[in-house]
């Protein structure tokens, strides 16, 4: 690629290219404020990848819309001490022509769906062009050059015929390529990919894994790459944060996630997965009894309590805090696998 | 005595289109499907969207009327049979759905959404009805004023345990259940397939289990059908899934599911070409747009499914296989599974 390379050594040296401090983001509805994410913090490196981990309505896909201020801003707030830094810009409180030139140029954002994230009534073409336009100096011959290049490099197959189609004419695995394709086109130093194969078949999410590997490995981008895949997370993450009701409540490198998992529900989510090759076949899956609870009814103490197989009196009372020891970062009055003297060690 | 029998079984759906509306094409979504189902026995189908997993489903209990082909249930002839000839067996035979948001009725209560067909079945004498559906909602693991509330109160896994409850209601001896799992968040997933384990044991229940989730498969499931484009490509007991699979697309799914183990990696399975449209497959064997062994015989000639070292059994153990280099292979005395 034309500049990828100088640019990201630039702010390899630099330390973290996107730091995000105490996010904290309240919707206004019918029923009140309501806390979706809650103090979430992480810094992220050029060629890192960070996966955000939960189910459903833990906040993984607030947080990220935080990050590139798409929230609808009249039932949106974000909390007064939280900070998105990009380049030394607080892009929580950019302006919008500010955010503009961020969005799509620095950090760009590939939807889960992608039949309703690219536009029905314009060809492929002319949505990548429409980035190109607003960002490059290019003319029109490059940026069709430039185009034509991207969609080979998201293997998109006789790319030159391709421009003119329209995303119906494509199938699912090619249009979230195409999306792949309007987000790198920039070349932004971070991508944050929402659930980017949660609706494809494994062997079109496995292309679409190796494209993102890929293109990390080429322009060193900085991924953000929220799923409830652990699978995925194993593969391609090099730290993960696990999300439970806006909350942050592990937070460790890949293998510390999966092979030490402090928290009772990285664990509970871990043995929740079927095992691969029928190692468990027919046994009980120890799952996580009850449900995420509702936001509007919180339980006290730990969010986690009411499903916690391991909660004490503490955890009604209080509130843990997220202590991080030895760079594993978790929510818990009793982590696992912790002997006395470590525990004693991280609550100084 | 297998309970379900599917011999040659077609599902093909018309495609209308221009001004007149007229038939233009043929969407072949189950193209000759043959296996049999034990009493007692579970059977995973799996394949991606659109490989006609959710037809086959729908065929074999005549929610849909097949094309061509024949369906036997406990022995009987049951493809052409009438309406009310029917009634008696669809009692016993069940479906769970994908979506638990669109399954249910949402006038109705639970009460009332259970009932309709506990009433129509005469499963239990009217006077009993209602400790009838307090029972079943125990079963399915949930509190006793569900009976009184309406679907939309509920959240994704307890709407699933009350298609479970509702596919049960009427005490069938067979279920297919499409995809129950898929909608539902791990922690959720894991707690119903749970469920419908112990259910299994409890009622003795022989299921047809379809899923997109090799895993949920691999744990759940006896044998399992991999099918590709309308045609089952292999067929084998789940136990041997990763060592003897032999069809290069079988392979692909085992290779191009990410292992969750972090000190594990490897890079997966990418499959070059694409699906080819399920109106115009082209001759030969479907796969062969996307197969890393394609050879010229896939071009001409569809693969029979044949079993491995002979023989005719459709039964459990048989390990079926419709492919021609897996076939090259047993001719020139290739055993080995991995490739």
């Amino acid at each position: 690629m034309r500049t990828g390379g100088e640019r990201v050594r630039a702010s390899r040296d630099s330390g973290p290219i996107l730091s995000v401090r105490n996010l904290v983001t309240r919707f206004r509805t019918d029923r009140g404020i309501v806390t979706a994410v809650d103090d979430v913090s992480f810094d992220l490196t050029p060629g890192e990848t960070l996966g955000i981990v939960g189910e459903s309505g833990c906040g993984k896909t607030v947080t990220s819309k935080s990050i590139m201020r798409l929230l609808p801003e009249h039932v949106a707030q974000y909390g007064e001490q939280s900070q998105v830094l990009y380049k030394g810009l607080n892009l929580l409180k950019a302006s919008e022509s500010e955010m503009r030139r961020v969005r799509g140029d620095g950090i760009a954002m590939i939807f889960q769906e992608p039949m309703t994230s690219l536009n029905p009534v314009f060809t492929v073409g002319w949505q990548l062009d429409e980035a190109l336009k607003y960002h490059t100096n290019l003319n029109k011959r490059e940026r069709r050059d430039r185009i034509i290049e991207m969609l080979r490099l998201v293997e998109i197959p006789n790319p030159e015929k391709r421009i003119g189609e329209y995303p119906h004419q494509l199938s699912g695995g090619m249009r979230q390529r195409v999306m792949i394709a309007i987000a790198l086109c920039c070349e932004p130093d971070v991508l944050i990919a929402d659930e980017p194969t949660t609706a494809l078949d494994v062997t079109i999410q496995a292309q679409i894994l190796d494209l993102m590997n890929g293109l990390k490995e080429r322009l060193n981008t900085a991924i953000i790459l929220i799923t409830h895949d652990l699978g995925v997370v194993a593969q391609v993450c090099d730290r993960v944060q696990v999300m439970y009701a806006g909350r942050v409540i592990e937070s460790a490198p890949v293998g510390e996630v999966f092979h030490n998992p402090q928290h009772p529900y990285t664990r509970g989510l871990l043995d929740s997965i079927p095992k691969q090759g029928g190692k468990q076949k027919g046994a009980r899956l120890p799952a996580i009894a009850g449900i995420v609870p509702s936001l509007w009814e919180l339980p006290p103490g730990c969010r986690f309590q009411e499903r916690c197989k391991h909660k004490q009196q503490q955890c009604v009372d209080q509130e843990p805090a997220l202590v991080e020891v030895d760079g594993h970062a978790r929510r818990c009055h009793f982590p696992l696998g912790q002997t006395l003297a470590t525990l004693t060690v991280g609550a100084q | 005595m297998a309970l379900i029998e599917v011999r040659n079984l077609v599902k093909h759906f018309p495609v209308r289109g221009g001004v007149l509306n007229r038939v233009v094409g043929r969407v072949h979504a189950v193209n000759g499907v043959s296996f049999d189902v034990q009493r007692g026995e579970t059977v995973g189908v799996v394949g991606e969207s659109g490989c006609g997993k959710s037809t086959l489903g729908k065929t074999i209990i005549r929610l849909t009327d097949p094309t061509a082909g024949s369906i036997k249930y406990d022995g009987r002839e049951i493809t052409t049979l009438g309406h009310s000839a029917m009634m008696p067996i669809r009692r016993k035979m069940q479906i769970i759905f994908q979506d638990p948001y669109s399954s249910l009725n949402p006038r109705l209560t639970v009460r009332s959404l259970l009932r309709e067909a506990i009433r129509f079945h005469d499963v239990v004498p009217p006077g009993e009805t209602d400790d009838y559906i307090a029972e079943l909602i125990k079963t399915v693991g949930m509190r006793p004023d569900a009976a009184d509330k309406f679907p939309h109160e509920f959240s994704g896994g307890q709407r699933q345990r009350l298609g479970i409850a509702r596919a049960l209601s009427v005490k069938p001896e067979f279920i297919v259940a499409d995809e129950p799992v898929s909608a539902l968040d791990v922690s959720i997933q894991a707690q119903v397939l749970n469920l419908m384990m112990d259910l299994k044991e409890k009622f003795g229940l022989t299921l047809v289990f379809i899923s997109h989730d090799l895993k949920v498969i691999e744990h759940f499931c006896d044998r399992v059908l991999v099918m590709y484009l309308g045609h089952v490509v292999e067929s084998l007991p789940t136990t041997d899934l990763h060592t003897r699979a032999r069809h290069p697309y079988t392979r692909a799914l085992l290779g191009a599911n990410p292992i969750d183990d972090p000190n594990d990696r490897r890079p997966l399975t990418v499959l070059q070409g694409d699906v080819p449209s399920p109106f115009s497959p082209p001759p030969g064997c479907p796969f062969q747009t996307r197969c890393p062994r394609v050879m010229d015989r896939c071009r001409s000639e569809m693969p029979v499914l044949v079993q491995r070292g002979g023989g005719e059994s459709l039964g459990a153990e048989a390990e079926r296989v419709a492919c021609w280099a897996v076939e090259a292979d047993e001719r020139s005395g290739v055993t080995s599974a991995a490739r």
